[in-house]
């Protein structure tokens, strides 16, 4: 196997861990299931390649303005369609998401800025996107992320969407206005994957809307649920193993989908709450009790409790 | 007179009506709870106690009447209003907050079935109650650092607040040893604990009770209303409490407020209401002559 194939793997885990944070966040944090989140990785990817090729802007405003746009419109469908509950919402961005992809099936731009040619046509896409994504500016936007977001959930804010997630009713009843909190998870999923959209377009070097099929939307909603609801290290576990699977699994050809299919399956039968099971790997955890067994000192971990049920 | 109850009024209900439908789960209900007061509201199942709950906490829209927190902060009324007389005055704007609004004006709950975050420890279930002492927004909870100037840092400093709140409140109620437990996994009468204490965390001036005792045994249920007494005088709190566990009501509660059929039928303390006819007729039925005829 060539670096090059490995590179490629890798890479397209970063960005579609960024899709997965987020989603993790709408998803396992908030518990709002949703289908459509490809519709939000293609208005991120069109809008940061316009900004790259039409506008000649850098490769990081392009991101960014991607992003940007597709919270935007996040923010507009949670509007409408965060008072619908569980099952309704679901449908709400399944229809969202195909809406997207089929206006940018139907749209036809010819620009001409500056003299230079800006061509979209419709099913045929961009072509020529310039290839600014590589595996060092990936991995690094993509561990500034993971920091943020646990930093995030581990706060009131991470806490309150949890405690929709729990128990709505109860979470309004301790004064959380579960709208807002809503809307924050919904603008925060919508941004990441923007900005995944962008890093997208600019790996591959062309843009076609059926890139963005449903069947993509279930498979991030797959990585979320395989990782484990509600867990960082789950989402990030979940997204390296499903992305490099079908590339493992090259070897057996044809099968390979049913391949995937099978083993999403024996995890959920072994691991019903998903690989982490909302729980977190706390790599800090586990190095301070290592390091403590071998400095021989006393286990720190169950404090108290004795004393105090002695007493 | 306990010297604790002052005159002042936390909670104002005045004809109170709520329909669902055809249905009138509630209608026409008055009374005031005064500050430092255990206000208790019995009836037979179905007479629609807990809709009132739902109705002062917003959960349901009032369908007439109005309903006042703390004197001028009125929180829901309904499309008509009455005068001192008891006339019907139309009213132009019908009002009426949202649940987490009422709640965050001193109000704090618990279920009549239990609701807890049920996947979460017992410290993060009262943790995550606390929100409202904390005022750092998303940016401010990414700087995890001691350095850097004031607003910056608020995350350290207001988080190590919330923790030592949460602290306090689980020895208060006596599950500190619970702390790292499951919520869900938790002994049922510990459950109902943890609601409370998640309750107090919201730093409430009434405290809505649904129920506390439901299926705890009489040693128990003795014990809870202490400590309800106990939190009570620790921090100044009015209780509004629904219970069917007479013994708990009558020791426990200053004035109590009977519903029937969504009727209110008698007010009074303890004595008073226990020696009333309708009060005992709704709970035991009519007495009957030896003929067994009513």
């Amino acid at each position: 196997m060539s670096w090059y194939y490995i590179e490629g793997i890798l890479i397209q885990s970063c960005y579609t861990l960024l899709i997965v944070l987020g989603l993790s966040i709408l998803t396992g944090y908030t518990g709002m299931f949703s289908f459509g989140h490809a519709g939000f990785v293609c208005i991120g990817g069109y809008v940061s390649v316009i900004c790259t090729m039409a506008f000649d802007l850098p490769y990081a405003v392009g991101l960014l303005a991607g992003g940007l746009v597709s919270m935007i419109l996040g923010a507009g469908l949670g509007r409408i369609t965060l008072r619908l509950k569980g099952d309704y919402f679901c449908i709400a961005t399944l229809g969202v998401g195909e809406a997207i992809r089929l206006i940018f099936n139907n749209l036809q731009l010819n620009w001409s800025i500056n003299g230079k040619n800006f061509m979209l046509d419709g099913a045929k896409g961009i072509a020529s996107v310039p290839l600014k994504t590589t595996f060092g500016i990936s991995l690094v936007i993509v561990v500034i992320f993971v920091i943020a977001t646990s930093f995030l959930v581990n706060s009131k804010h991470g806490r309150c969407m949890l405690a929709i997630r729990e128990n709505e009713l109860a979470a309004q009843m301790s004064g959380i206005n579960t709208f807002s909190y809503k809307m924050l998870a919904m603008c925060m999923s919508a941004l990441y994957a923007g900005i995944a959209g962008g890093m997208l377009a600019h790996y591959f070097g062309y843009l076609q809307p059926k890139m963005f099929m449903m069947t993509k939307s279930t498979e991030y909603t797959i990585m979320v649920i395989f990782g484990g609801m509600g867990s960082i290290t789950g989402s990030v576990v979940g997204t390296v193993l499903l992305c490099a699977l079908p590339e493992l699994l090259r070897a057996v050809g044809d099968w390979r989908l049913v391949f995937y299919g099978l083993a999403v399956i024996v995890i959920m039968i072994v691991r019903p709450m998903g690989l982490m099971g909302g729980k977190e790997l706390r790599i800090g955890y586990y190095v301070n009790r290592l390091t403590r067994k071998l400095l021989k000192k006393s286990d720190p971990l169950p404090g108290g409790d004795e004393e105090e049920e002695a007493q | 007179m306990n010297e604790r109850i002052r005159d002042e009024i936390v909670l104002e209900l005045s004809h109170v009506t709520k329909r669902f439908g055809g249905l009138t789960a509630v209608g026409d209900v008055s009374f005031k709870v005064r500050k430092g007061e255990i206000f208790a509201l019995i009836g037979p199942n179905g007479a629609g106690k807990t809709t009132i709950f739902n109705l002062i906490t917003g959960v349901y829209a009032l369908t007439e009447g109005e309903i006042r927190f703390l004197d001028k902060c009125v929180i829901a009324r309904g499309g008509v209003t009455y005068d001192a007389d008891g006339a019907q005055i139309p009213h132009g704007k019908a009002l009426q907050l949202k649940p987490y609004d009422i709640m965050s004006k001193g109000m704090a709950r618990t279920f009549q079935n239990i609701r807890l975050f049920k996947s979460e420890t017992v410290f993060n279930n009262v943790l995550t109650a606390c929100h409202a002492d904390a005022d750092y927004n998303v940016f401010q909870s990414l700087w995890r650092w001691k350095a850097g100037p004031k607003w910056l840092t608020k995350y350290r400093t207001q988080e190590a607040k919330l923790r030592a709140k949460t602290e306090e409140l689980l020895k208060i109620m006596g599950i500190w040893k619970y702390r790292d437990m499951i919520a869900a996994n938790l002994p049922y009468g510990q459950q109902r604990k943890l609601e409370i204490a998640r309750a107090l965390a919201q730093a409430p001036v009434l405290l809505l009770l649904d129920e506390p005792a439901a299926g705890m045994n009489p040693e128990e249920t003795m014990a809870l209303m202490e400590l309800i007494k106990e939190v009570r005088d620790r921090f100044d709190l009015t209780v509004l409490i629904i219970e069917h566990h007479m013994d708990l009501i009558m020791s426990g509660s200053d004035r109590i407020f009977v519903l029937n059929f969504g009727k209110a039928l008698a007010e009074g303390t303890p004595a008073e209401v226990q020696n009333n006819a309708e009060v005992v007729e709704a709970y035991l039925g009519k007495e009957e002559n030896a003929d067994g005829h009513a």
